[in-house]
């Protein structure tokens, strides 16, 4: 609660003061009007200067930015509402110089291209993962094994077993460490039913 | 399903190459892609009404001149060196015949009319646009630029930077036949 009210407080000292430094409007452009200048500067940081391209209005020292900045400042003088200066703007110069682009049919993919990408990707890793695991729990539920390798296997060991020590302990340890040793690592290639037999395989001539 | 999931990325990553290569050599786009599209074509001309130059300089003019005839209105300064470098264009323009206006932009009356006594003045009337506002209004973001008004007054055609001879025969004097034809 304490940190709810302590980062709410944080956000209006941030939105309250000023982000951006006054940069390029002159002073003899700001208007007396703190309220329309305040407007004027909003709209200023959302329309890019023709010349510069990158640069909104409020930001470039072009002599068009100027002109612009000028021009915006006159419009809400004479009453014109924030949608009504920009749009006098564009009228002039097209949606080009519109820092953030409209929402219309030739900026459809420009919008919806970033979303569709992300969505994709995360599509693809879910179904590589799914994939992935599904191939591992496969590896490690039934006996990698044939019957026949498996029963040649068990054979092997007891044969190894009573050669060393005689007892119950050594025995299983080592018939634990050679089983750990024969299982498979996890397959990684496409084709669930070729990965066991490429493993069993393995299994096989490493026994 | 499987197979779809291998191929969709590549298929798709071809094509986007695809299109950019399609792009990158289109060279009739590319000498255009610095060239920002005016929504002004198609449009009637902006309102506006400038004053005479100075005393020795035929002029000033305003949207009501435009109409009745197909025009050609020329943004241009004496302190911008591609308006001299295309002004040859110009004055062959009005040579033909055609109705060419000038608007002199953000500039000083004295030069304005010392650069049009030294290299000749084409323009039938020319408007002093001394704080660019006109110019703002007829969407105008450097000069030289050159707008084709056709007999309602309305754009037809605008070539942002110097009038080559290229420009000329390949773009402008086409969009005037045009304009006159239409």
């Amino acid at each position: 609660m304490k940190k709810l009210l302590t980062s709410l407080l944080l956000m209006a000292a941030f939105t309250a003061t000023p982000l951006a430094p006054a940069l390029a409007v002159n002073p003899d452009e700001v208007l007396d009007d703190p309220v329309l200048e305040t407007r004027a500067r909003e709209i200023s940081t959302e329309l890019r200067c023709v010349v510069c391209q990158n640069q909104s209005i409020d930001d470039s020292d072009a002599e068009i930015a100027r002109d612009l900045r000028l021009l915006v400042r006159e419009r809400l003088v004479a009453g014109d509402n924030d949608e009504q200066v920009v749009s006098y703007i564009v009228a002039r110069y097209g949606d080009f110089v519109l820092l953030r682009p409209p929402w219309q049919p030739n900026t459809y993919m420009l919008w919806a291209g970033p979303p569709i990408m992300a969505i994709m990707i995360a599509t693809l890793f879910v179904v590589f993962l799914r994939t992935y695991q599904r191939q591992r729990n496969a590896g490690l539920g039934p006996d990698p094994l044939s019957p026949h390798d498996r029963a040649e296997l068990d054979a092997l060991v007891e044969r190894i077993a009573a050669t060393t020590e005689s007892g119950s302990g050594p025995k299983t340890q080592f018939r634990a460490e050679l089983a750990e040793g024969l299982t498979p690592p996890p397959p990684d290639t496409t084709d669930e039913t070729e990965d066991s037999n490429v493993d069993a395989g393995q299994g096989d001539t490493r026994s | 399903m499987r197979r779809l999931i291998v191929i969709l990325p590549v298929a798709l990553f071809a094509g986007l190459i695809g299109v950019m290569v399609a792009l990158l050599t289109d060279s009739e786009r590319n000498s255009d892609l610095s060239r920002l599209p005016s929504p002004l074509i198609g449009k009637p001309a902006p309102a506006f009404d400038l004053p005479a130059v100075s005393d020795s300089v035929p002029g000033g003019f305003s949207t009501s001149d435009l109409i009745g005839r197909v025009s050609v209105v020329n943004v241009f300064a004496s302190w911008c060196v591609p308006c001299l470098a295309e002004h040859p264009m110009i004055s062959q323009l009005a040579g033909q015949g055609v109705a060419v206006y000038g608007i002199n932009h953000r500039d000083k009356p004295d030069a304005a009319t010392n650069w049009l006594r030294r290299h000749g003045n084409p323009y039938i009337a020319v408007g002093a646009d001394l704080d660019a506002r006109a110019s703002l209004d007829w969407g105008v973001t450097g000069v030289p630029e050159t707008f084709i008004i056709d007999a309602n007054g309305v754009i037809a055609y605008k070539h942002v930077g110097p009038v080559t001879k290229d420009v000329l025969n390949k773009k402008i004097l086409p969009k005037l036949r045009e304009a006159e034809g239409g």
